[in-house]
């Protein structure tokens, strides 16, 4: 009874002479091992070298800043609602006189936090974002928690630092894509990453 | 002499027929129409201006424009132009054309196009974003993109009392709070001022609204340029949650619904019906000094259409199905466990069973191998 049509007829014809000597296969064999010695490595070591994710690889969040340093969420709620897991909640709060230079328009998050146990990194608020404002760093992991203090992060861990700007080299998976082709076609080779347009 | 019975006018709205009594606008007709039939709630031509509560309102935002494609059975020939359907009344044997017809989809479009061209698109800011009229007509009716290059209008900010803030450049002028003023209250605080472009609602003299309905200016706004300021910057829409109450009011009829954050009441408004509409105005002491849970009689949480964003991340007990089936199928199927043997602990006994059942288990593998 024959069950697949993927059997194969086994032949047992006689082995050549090179065959039948042993050595030179030996070294035939030995000398594939000795090439990939000097072959560049598939495997990295990880905790210490890590693979280049992508620009649109989806991290820890970070509330971005504008040129000028001022906060771009204004506590719309979009990114809340459309969190399918309700990891991101927000109390909105009215710009007062002088803090022009804090938040770029009237209202402001004056609390944002994200429960980063809750979070599955889908990317959603990101996408639902209407002034660029959130976004999950193509860089950075969520740490390991050790306690239950870490895991909602506040806006302390969340705004951008001035001093150390998040760049990337495509902000939208279209650009990222358009980067894609770019580079298979050989256009270009590097990008320079550049802050949110 | 014999009694005439008013006469029932049978006319033809998107190809569904209906009769309905002399006088009737279009727009009354259809929604009489997806009265009847819920299912038929989307051929209603959209309102931004026209408030049935407000006599006198509406023919201004051009939102309802239809097609009339037979003017009556007397006189079969279509209208030249499309008409409001929100003031235009009905003729016997009338053939309408809402969503049936190409030119008024195209018509609306524009429509959307003209409104946007001043309104700021602030909405991540609006108060009123997640029940805004212009926000729900705009994402139907409108599309994604603008051709507006221009600035758009500003003015200059005013402040209008205590409890109401006005944001001027988001106004598309649809005069429903003037009518408010004009007919709710007693006396009438604030109207249009200027014209064309640059025309605004403003109080009289920058007199501040102080009359006891003035609150209900705030529910009659299609969009956010009302807004209360007790509400300002409180919460989004869709994060609170709302609730019917009714309380004992000697100014008003005191049927509000209470919108909640946690055990706060953040905001108090009117019931509005199916078309976005207050029937029931209710007074300032209502709105905006009763914001505790004691002060009303709760009754239950408001129904909320699942296709609005006041829905979102609300899970009500009794909408959330239970596993009735696979329960009550578990409950007929269910056998009890019939197992009447001794109850052994004598060593040897249970080696020799254990010993036996071997020489069983090994019988039956042998006499399924030979079948």
């Amino acid at each position: 009874m024959q069950l697949t049509n993927r059997s194969k007829q086994v032949s047992n014809k006689e082995m050549t002479f090179m065959e039948r000597a042993y050595l030179p296969a030996i070294a035939t064999g030995l000398g594939i091992t000795i090439k990939h010695f000097f072959a560049k490595k598939v495997t990295i070591e990880y905790p210490e070298v890590k693979r280049y994710l992508g620009p649109v690889f989806r991290g820890r969040h970070i509330l971005k800043r504008d040129a000028d340093g001022k906060e771009r969420c204004t506590a719309c709620g979009l990114c809340a609602v459309a969190c399918p897991a309700e990891a991101i909640s927000m109390v909105a709060a009215e710009r007062e006189k002088g803090e022009e230079n804090l938040y770029r328009e009237e209202k402001y998050a004056a609390v944002y936090e994200v429960n980063m146990l809750r979070c599955i990194f889908c990317g959603l608020c990101e996408e639902a974002c209407p002034k660029q404002a959130v976004y999950l760093r193509h860089d950075e992991f969520v740490p390991v928690f050790t306690d239950r203090d870490q895991v909602i992060w506040g806006k302390d861990l969340l705004v951008e630092d001035m001093n150390n700007r998040y760049t990337r080299e495509a902000w939208t998976k279209e650009e990222a894509k358009a980067l894609d082709d770019k580079r298979a076609n050989g256009e270009v080779t590097n990008v320079t990453p550049r802050p949110v347009p | 002499m014999e009694e005439t019975k008013p006469q029932l006018f049978k006319i033809t709205f998107d190809g569904i027929e209906v009769e309905v009594e002399p006088g009737t606008t279009i727009m009354q007709a259809a929604r009489k129409i997806a009265e009847a039939d819920q299912s038929q709630t989307s051929i209603v031509p959209p309102a931004m201006c026209y408030y049935k509560p407000l006599p006198a309102s509406g023919g201004k935002c051009r939102a309802c424009l239809v097609k009339v494609a037979q003017g009556s059975a007397k006189d079969t020939r279509p209208m030249p132009k499309l008409v409001p359907s929100c003031i235009t009344q009905v003729q016997d044997g009338m053939v309408v054309e809402n969503t049936t017809n190409e030119a008024v989809l195209e018509a609306r479009k524009g429509i959307v196009e003209f409104l946007l061209i001043n309104h700021p698109l602030d909405c991540p800011v609006c108060d009123q974003a997640g029940e805004c009229n212009l926000q729900d007509f705009a994402f139907e009716h409108g599309s994604a993109h603008t051709r507006y290059e221009e600035e758009r209008r500003t003015f200059e900010k005013k402040d209008i009392g205590p409890y109401v803030q006005l944001h001027m450049t988001r106004c598309i002028l649809c005069y429903r709070c003037v009518y408010t003023a004009d007919q709710v209250t007693n006396k009438r605080e604030h109207g249009v001022m200027n014209r064309g472009d640059a025309s605004e609602i403003s109080t009289y003299i920058e007199k501040s609204i102080d009359n006891d309905f003035s609150g209900n200016i705030i529910d009659v706004c299609p969009v956010g340029a009302l807004t209360d300021k007790t509400y300002r910057f409180k919460n989004r829409v869709w994060f609170s949650k709302p609730e019917d109450a009714h309380c004992d009011c000697d100014k008003c009829s005191g049927k509000v619904i209470l919108w909640y954050r946690g055990d706060e009441v953040i905001r108090v408004t009117a019931r509005k019906n199916t078309w976005g509409e207050v029937n029931e105005f209710i007074c300032n002491t209502c709105r905006f000094e009763r914001k505790k849970t004691s002060d009303w009689v709760l009754e239950g949480p408001t129904k909320v259409k699942r296709s609005s964003v006041i829905s979102a991340n609300k899970y009500r007990s009794d909408l959330v199905k239970k596993p009735d089936f696979a329960l009550k199928l578990a409950a007929t199927q269910f056998k009890n466990i019939d197992d009447t043997r001794e109850y052994v602990t004598d060593k040897d006994t249970i080696r020799h069973q254990s010993i036996e059942n071997n020489d069983k288990a090994n019988h039956r593998s042998l006499l399924n191998q030979n079948n």
